[in-house]
């Protein structure tokens, strides 16, 4: 049961991390590598602000922010000074490892006694001790739902309409007198936003800020997304944004149950070979390249 | 009013394969009018939109509207004005958006997109009854995606939304090229009473004769960067297919083709 509920916990996690990729790969069409760099960014400014006894809760918005901003700064350095979407991301990504370290000072910081949003008094009084167990479990999906329910939203208005259009075809954009280098950068800053978001969650979740926790990411992120979508394609009535979070689940699930036969040490392989298989059976990226050049 | 002023356009400037497209070209279009261009492949029709439109740089020259210089403003700012069709049916609209959520994109063009709904529920009627008068079915499946229409539907929206909003240029690239010949027919048909109700300034490039013929008061044939006929009212009127054959056949010998 507690193998199970850890699953369910880190799949919400890294859901959100996915409804941001969602949005960069599916919409967007641009593959963001700033993701690796993000999710710790929101990591060490939650880790940073929650040694120095600021409310949990309140790191969360902050971390979005921050996050928006590192994504905002991808898209200024793919859009004016024109650098392909993909090395922009790397720029990202490098740049973000030294602000990471400098935010945090070093390349762990434990929040063992700290107060977080899912230890605290508010929190402990609420939850009677029957329900402990699931405490860290409601609080993640209270926040993956807001976060879907936002973005769906948002995808629902005006601004919303233009974002995918950008990532459908641009040069509707164009003629719609909007500058579809304004709009990408928007959706750059939401879905880095959203990345740093969950890296905040998830720093207090593990109670501690790892450097290195964003790492393959961006596959983990990808892998949900592409996951979510393909199984889910025929249900047309459920929201692509909660086939991404049930995709992640799925694929956390499966990580779970291939790392119970190695060593912890095999577990970024196990991501990769996992990843290559998703691509194979889905297809998705090779339909993707055909459709694109044909166009 | 629109007007190019000895406009100058070189093709990969600096490098061996120079070309020089347009060299003083000037063209001046009178409010109101509907200008079919003609002309031979590489003549510069299409770069000539281009230039209009702000999609392509230009060496030298001005381009004017209504006496106000555009030459340095921004593709997507001068599109506020402008309503263009492409060639390609894909360039018009979203594939993955369905047909309303198309109509409403368009519908805000020149506006703010805000946070307030994308689709406003009160217009779906209007989008509706101009679905309608394309006489296409295409009122009926307002939530099929719009990727999943044939190109001359698509082609049939593209037009709709392009002329939606009020503007003052209508700019069509080719845009019955890629349909089959009945379907351009009603594109064609449609074009010109949109034109007409909306009293757009329009150009038109086209390979279809007959087309520039039959549509428009104003005719260009380019060549070379050049308009080597340029016809108006009643010459324009009276102007045959076999008349403009003539002359295009004529161009092509002096190139040796």
């Amino acid at each position: 049961m507690n193998f199970a509920i850890s699953i369910v916990e880190q799949g919400l996690i890294y859901g959100i991390l996915a409804l941001g990729i969602y949005i960069t790969y599916k919409i967007l069409d641009f593959p963001d590598l700033t993701v690796d760099g993000s999710f710790p960014l929101g990591a060490a400014v939650t880790a940073l602000l929650i040694t120095k006894g600021v409310n949990p809760y309140l790191t969360l918005p902050i971390a979005f922010l921050v996050g928006a901003f590192a994504g905002t700064l991808t898209g200024l350095i793919h859009v004016k000074c024109q650098v392909r979407d993909l090395l922009s991301g790397i720029i990202m990504m490098t740049a973000l490892w030294t602000v990471n370290l400098r935010i945090a000072g070093t390349s762990n910081v434990p929040l063992f006694s700290q107060q977080t949003i899912f230890k605290n008094d508010v929190i402990d009084s609420v939850f009677p001790d029957a329900l402990s167990k699931w405490k860290t479990l409601i609080v993640i999906l209270i926040l993956a739902l807001i976060s879907k329910v936002l973005l769906d939203i948002f995808l629902g208005t005006k601004a919303g309409y233009l974002l995918r259009a950008v990532g459908d075809n641009a040069t509707l954009v164009t003629s719609l007198a909007k500058d579809q280098g304004n709009v990408k950068i928007i959706g750059l800053a939401i879905a880095n936003g959203l990345v740093a978001f969950a890296g905040g969650i998830f720093c207090q979740e593990e109670r501690v800020f790892e450097i290195s926790s964003g790492t393959g990411a961006m596959v983990i992120g990808l892998a949900s997304v592409i996951i979510g979508t393909s199984i889910f394609k025929k249900l047309t009535v459920l929201k692509t944004t909660t086939a991404v979070l049930i995709g992640s689940i799925i694929y956390k699930a499966c990580v779970a149950i291939a790392l119970r036969n190695f060593e912890p040490q095999d577990m970024k392989l196990i991501t990769a070979v996992l990843f290559l298989i998703i691509l194979v059976i889905n297809m998705d990226r090779k339909k993707k390249v055909k459709t694109n050049a044909g166009a | 009013m629109l007007e190019l002023k000895n406009i100058h356009k070189y093709y990969n400037p600096g490098t061996v394969n120079e070309m020089c497209l347009f060299q003083d070209f000037s063209l001046t279009i009178q409010k109101g009018e509907f200008v079919s261009v003609v002309g031979s492949n590489g003549s510069g029709k299409t770069s000539m939109l281009n230039i209009i439109c702000g999609s392509i740089p230009i060496e030298a020259g001005q381009i004017l509207i209504d006496g106000k210089e555009i030459t340095r403003e921004k593709e997507f700012k001068r599109n506020r004005k402008i309503g263009r069709v492409y060639q390609n049916p894909a360039m018009g609209t979203c594939p993955s958006m369905t047909i309303l959520e198309n109509m409403s994109l368009a519908d805000n063009k020149g506006k703010l997109y805000g946070l307030s709904r994308g689709t406003n529920k009160a217009r779906i009627d209007f989008y509706r009854e101009n679905l309608a008068q394309l006489g296409l079915g295409l009122e009926d499946k307002l939530h099929v995606k719009v990727g999943s229409l044939s190109g001359g539907q698509r082609q049939a929206m593209a037009l709709l939304m392009s002329t939606m909003t009020p503007i003052e240029f209508l700019i069509l690239d080719e845009h019955t090229a890629a349909l089959d010949p009945k379907t351009a027919d009603l594109i064609m048909e449609l074009t010109d009473k949109i034109v007409k109700e909306k009293h757009l300034t329009t150009i038109m490039v086209t390979h279809n004769l007959r087309y520039a013929v039959d549509y428009g008061n104003r005719l260009i044939m380019m060549h070379q960067g050049e308009c080597v006929m340029d016809k108006t009212g009643e010459e324009k009127q009276k102007i045959s297919t076999d008349e403009i054959l003539k002359v295009f056949n004529e161009i092509s010998i002096e190139c040796g083709n």
